[in-house]
């Protein structure tokens, strides 16, 4: 079966000469139909940076290398109207910050038929009515009432619920999420991923969800790559990786995590390093508290050590024989 | 010589304590957002109060009235004894020199054009230092907060990462010997193996020097490790208040209940099945009559449209819910008379 979605050693790097940052370094991975993925990772691990190469959505100035596919078509080599085809049709995107998505000056009616009529040719009505239909489907209240509404009548949660509803309306097999939940209050936030998972079941759509949240892959991944640095560090079922984390990075993330009880967190020490002057070996490897001699050497490779998981450390297999 | 602020009011006496505090801003065109309406509450020494609720439920409003950066429309302030702004009471500039504030922010609440050395010894220059006592000062606070001031002494904002802005920011707050200090999402902004770093650096700091902290996040799980005490606003009003570890093991508001079982599980094999509550919280510029969170509330009955519950008042752990108050026409408080009188 070909993979819905697939990076292959893809690396992107942003500006020239000294100042050049190599924001990823090597990703590879891939989702099939009805898969839904995390990219766990924090803020400048490259996670946004291999989302956006899957929809051509980098600025031009950044240099990307490595295979970029989507239902086996090659990303890079589209143009024009194949690439308007692919961008909310096969494939489409949420963003972060519902209110930045969506267009002030036009209801939301508009913008949703907007959408529908530039990728199915049908009427303006025909196109009001998919309106309709999904708003429904994202169990937005009151739907016929708020295709007349503007954005900024809506509370975030209902425009989330919008933007969710415009990227469905081409019925995309591939849905692409970056941080779908992170600006939303925590009654919110549950609403919008219950939502997420269970339109994934309804539809069978691939989807591929950016956060830095471990409580978000928990609760809607199948699979999970934990990003560091640029690279994928580790990658596996959900299950596995939030039981038994084999890479040190997951295994300092999982124990940073703030429990019950005023005691000491056991904080990560230190910070990711520069990417401007990435460091020659395993980029974990200074805040690491398993690091050797030789993780400061090489980049470790990506090793398969079960079946569907993969790190980069190298001294995976002595944990798991000790 | 670093100057300390006495301990006025003795081991009894509330740091800081709110009485009232009211603050409505208006709309243009009519109305007004009830930001904070009506909050009661009081901090003891050496206590870490944690103040959560989501957006718009006044939380950020009510800090800034804690330090009068913004005026209340009505309500008191009483640090350690003394009343904030009153004749025989303390002056805003000693209340702020004995009381300062983390802003969420690390970015913005830096001087950009400003080494962080002078930043840290701004406040100790402003109150009289010379600029080798201030700059002196501004070493051993940094050293503090576990930054090296030969190293980022002479560095300037941009050339911080995000965690160590924010350890600026907790220097700056402390360069002049604060006996509270008030975290508005001091975390917030940063990444969690980074979060965990300062809320460690922020217990080291508190046990070190004595502070007292108010607390205020939208994360339940980092306000349930900090907090001694507990306040749960929804739409200006304090729904519930108590002891950390009993409002989190019994919440008795149901707005508190939903907002535990919105928790993510952090498990795969147990998910969240259904969302507990839905909808959002209602605009604080036009709340719904009686119990702000009645629109949202499984159990809300006529009464509740009616009139509001009454706030919860004292230390104890309590919640502003007719439910909870024997009388008051709510049908499962005839059942609490019934269990009372039984």
């Amino acid at each position: 079966m070909t993979p819905l979605a697939e990076l292959t050693d893809l690396r992107v790097r942003f500006g020239t000469g000294r100042d050049a940052v190599e924001a990823v370094r090597g990703v590879s991975l891939s989702v099939m139909p009805g898969e839904t993925l995390c990219l766990l990772g924090e803020s400048g691990s490259g996670k946004s940076v291999s989302m956006r190469a899957l929809m051509r959505l980098l600025p031009p100035q950044a240099s990307i290398a490595g295979g970029v596919q989507v239902e086996g078509q090659d990303v890079m080599a589209l143009s024009g109207q194949a690439l308007r085809t692919l961008r909310g049709g096969a494939a489409s995107m949420i963003f972060q910050e519902p209110m930045t998505a969506l267009d002030p000056v036009y209801t939301v009616g508009d913008q949703i038929v907007e959408t529908v009529r530039q990728h199915l040719n049908i009427s303006r009505s025909a196109a009001r009515a998919r309106a309709l239909e999904v708003l429904e489907l994202v169990r937005v209240p009151d739907a016929a009432r708020r295709l007349d509404a503007y954005p900024h009548q809506l509370s975030g949660g209902l425009r989330q619920r919008v933007v969710i509803a415009m990227a469905l309306s081409c019925r995309p097999r591939l849905l692409l999420a970056d941080e779908p939940t992170t600006a939303l209050d925590a009654t919110v936030q549950i609403q919008i991923l219950v939502l997420l998972r269970s339109l994934q079941r309804e539809l069978g759509m691939g989807m591929i969800i950016v956060t830095h949240d471990l409580g978000v892959a928990a609760e809607v991944a199948d699979k999970v790559a934990v990003m560091y640095a640029g690279q994928i560090v580790e990658q596996g079922p959900v299950r596995d990786i939030m039981r038994h984390p084999a890479h040190p990075y997951t295994q300092g993330l999982l124990a940073s995590v703030v429990r019950e009880g005023g005691a000491e967190i056991q904080a990560i020490p230190g910070a990711p390093p520069d990417l401007r002057r990435p460091p020659p070996g395993c980029a974990f490897a200074p805040r690491c508290p398993s690091a050797i001699d030789a993780c400061l050497s090489a980049i470790p490779a990506e090793l398969a050590f079960a079946p569907g998981r993969t790190t980069r450390c190298i001294r995976v297999g002595e944990r798991l024989a000790a | 010589m670093r100057m300390k602020h006495p301990d006025r009011g003795g081991p009894a006496q509330p740091m800081l304590i709110a009485d009232g505090l009211k603050k409505h801003f208006a709309i243009a065109g009519g109305g007004a957002v009830r930001a904070v309406d009506g909050v009661s509450f009081a901090v003891a020494k050496g206590e870490t109060i944690g103040i959560v609720g989501e957006s718009g439920c006044g939380k950020s409003t009510l800090a800034r009235l804690l330090l009068h950066l913004i005026r209340p429309d009505a309500g008191d302030l009483v640090f350690d004894g003394d009343k904030v702004g009153a004749p025989d009471g303390i002056d805003l500039g000693s209340l702020r020199r004995q009381a300062q504030m983390v802003f969420q922010d690390s970015a913005s609440s830096l001087n950009p054009r400003m080494p962080v050395r002078d930043s840290v010894g701004f406040g100790p220059r402003v109150l009289g230092r010379t600029r080798a006592q201030a700059a002196a000062e501004a070493d051993d606070t940094l050293r503090r907060v576990g930054l090296d001031p030969e190293l980022f002494g002479p560095r300037y904002p941009h050339e911080l990462s995000g965690g160590q802005k924010q350890r600026v920011n907790i220097a700056r707050a402390l360069a002049l010997n604060p006996r509270l200090v008030i975290l508005d999402e001091a975390v917030s902004a940063l990444d969690k193996s980074v979060e965990a770093q300062v809320l460690n650096l922020l217990a080291t700091l508190k046990r070190q020097l004595g502070l007292t902290y108010v607390f205020i996040s939208h994360d339940l799980a980092v306000v349930q490790h900090v907090s001694d005490r507990v306040l749960v606003m929804y739409l200006g009003r304090v729904a519930e208040s108590g002891p950390a570890d009993q409002v989190f093991a019994t919440p008795l508001h149901p707005y508190t209940r939903a907002l535990l079982a919105s928790r993510l599980s952090m498990d795969p094999e147990h998910r969240v099945e259904a969302a507990p509550i839905t909808g959002d919280p209602p605009s604080p510029a036009n709340p719904p009559s009686g119990c702000g969170f009645r629109t949202r509330c499984p159990h809300a009955e006529a009464v509740c449209a009616e009139h509001a519950p009454a706030a919860p008042t004292g230390q104890a752990h309590d919640a502003a819910c007719h439910m909870l108050r024997a009388g008051s026409g709510h049908s499962a408080a005839h059942l609490l008379g019934a269990q009372a009188a039984a």
